[in-house]
């Protein structure tokens, strides 16, 4: 018998793994999904408060209710992201592992809502788990098309105006806006797209309704979420915790500390870092996440132990991140490579860090607000956030002094693609 | 006449930099070419300037549009 945390809450992870993952079993443990009431879908799910588990946090009650509210002469698609673009995290795959049918519930209750007739779920293409998730949609041709869609493994191809760019075209490369996929997505059908864990939620709000949902969580950040967490903790892996309780319970709950941490990556790679001294009581949720300077995003906590270096780690995730530029648009395209160099040059103390840092800094501010996605904006912010986190740091390489972290890479990112239009079909 | 700003399409623009020759009192181009635009509206004494700017495009990435509630507006007249 596990000794669970009192912080930890289980809602989408409550199944028994021993009764396996069968449709069957699923409905004997969650009951079947009731038919919506007087109240439909979309009443509940906003008063649930529920925000997308995707990153950006956007309420989805009110993302269903802009899809609901456009002109009726195109019947809506409804696509399920479960692409888990961010390197870091973990948790999609471990929901769609033991849970596909809660994500198929959401996802089909989210459909019939909108008199949608076609239900997509996305997954990296190659990935493990897409077999098995397969199977789950086989059990779940309810008189709609439930079908798994291959996006090629690349981070910005699980953006919203990327997945219905490849559905439409092959190609997974953001689109210019607008038009944004709830108003033209899919075949140029009103496009609902959400996080499978978001759906896996309205599933439990659609039986157990908001106030069941409320009774975890913040009222800024409602319910229950799942986290990745990883780096120096003892348990490292996927948990579901009530929104709103301390970093430092979060990481309690993964066994601990394994040793003293220098800093925690919060929100992935699309989050930020926090210096470990100020975070373990910073709660998990958006609003005070978001005032710290990281953000919750898909709810991924690293742990950076002692002895790693916070320019080198910096350094390597700017340069995964331009190497996953689609290659666009020019602030991106040429930015964001100009600030990873940057970056490697304050590394090596290559060149003069007087000269460095205001045009560090400079690029930095050419980069919000000028992509036709958020990449160039998440990777300044991320960027950012590391020049603050570790100043000291940055300082002993600017002027080579000698670096506990002796170059060794410690955060575990794949290499980039291939930044041919090709590397994005 | 409702206030309007520049915006450009950031993925058809290919940093020709004609928009910066025919308004260069509102675009600077970054150092790799591509225009940096105000948020605010284009004041009124250069709205014919910027209309130029647009039909000016050659990749026909640059456009008016409406300037959002909240975005502050120029005071330039």
């Amino acid at each position: 018998m596990i000794d669970l945390h009192p912080a930890s809450v289980a809602r989408l992870l409550s199944a028994p793994p021993e009764q396996g993952t069968s449709l069957a079993a699923h409905r004997a443990h969650f009951g079947p999904l009731p038919p919506p009431g007087e109240a439909g879908l979309i009443d509940p799910v906003t008063r649930s408060g529920l925000r997308g588990r995707g990153g950006a946090g956007f309420p989805t009650g009110r993302k269903i209710a802009a899809v609901a509210a456009q002109p009726t002469s195109r019947r809506p698609v409804v696509v399920a992201n479960g692409c888990e673009g961010e390197p870091v995290s973990g948790k999609d795959h471990v929901l769609l592992e033991l849970a596909p049918h809660l994500v198929l519930d959401g996802a089909l209750a989210v459909a019939t809502a909108l008199g949608a007739d076609e239900v997509l779920l996305c997954l990296h293409r190659g990935d493990p788990i897409v077999p098995s998730v397969r199977a789950a949609t086989a059990e779940r041709q309810e008189g709609r098309t439930v079908r798994v869609v291959e996006v090629p493994r690349r981070y910005a191809a699980s953006e919203e105006s990327a997945l219905v760019n490849f559905i439409n075209t092959g190609m997974a490369r953001p689109t210019a806006k607008p038009p944004r996929p709830f108003e033209r997505g899919v075949g140029g059908h009103p496009t609902m797209i959400a996080n499978v864990e978001t759906l896996a939620h309205v599933a439990l709000i659609a039986r157990y309704g908001p106030d069941w949902f409320r009774a975890a969580g913040t009222a800024d950040s409602p319910g229950t979420t799942l986290v990745t967490v990883g780096g120096a903790v003892a348990y490292p892996g996927v948990l579901e915790v009530a929104l709103g309780v301390p970093l430092g319970a979060v990481l309690e709950m993964a066994g601990g500390l394994t040793g003293p941490a220098q800093a925690l990556l919060v929100g992935g790679v699309g989050g930020g870092w926090l210096p470990a001294d100020r975070a373990l009581g910073v709660r998990l949720e958006h609003a005070e996440l978001r005032a710290a300077g990281a953000a919750l995003g898909v709810g991924t906590i690293f742990a950076m132990p002692a002895g790693v270096c916070g320019v080198t780690e910096t350094a390597r995730v700017a340069s995964y991140l331009a190497g996953e530029s689609a290659r666009q648009c020019g602030p991106c395209m040429f930015g964001l490579p100009a600030v990873a160099g940057d970056l490697w040059a304050l590394s090596n103390a290559a060149e003069d860090p007087a000269t460095i840092v205001p045009r560090l800094r400079r690029r930095l501010g050419l980069l919000p607000g000028r992509g036709a996605c958020g990449h160039p904006d998440g990777f300044a912010r991320f960027v950012r956030g590391a020049l603050d986190t570790f100043a000291d740091d940055f300082g002993n390489h600017a002027y080579g002094r000698p670096c506990p972290g002796g170059g060794r890479p410690w955060l575990p990112l794949p290499t980039a693609g291939d930044p041919t239009p090709a590397g994005w079909q | 006449m409702n206030a309007r700003r520049l915006q450009v399409d950031p993925i058809a623009c290919t940093a020709h930099g004609v928009c910066a020759e025919l308004l260069p009192e509102l675009i600077d181009l970054d150092e790799w070419g591509y225009p940096v635009l105000p948020a605010t509206a284009v004041p009124r004494r250069l709205t014919a300037a910027a209309a130029r700017a647009v039909a000016g495009c050659p990749a026909l990435a640059l456009r008016l549009s409406a300037v959002p509630a909240g975005v502050a507006r120029s005071t330039d007249p």
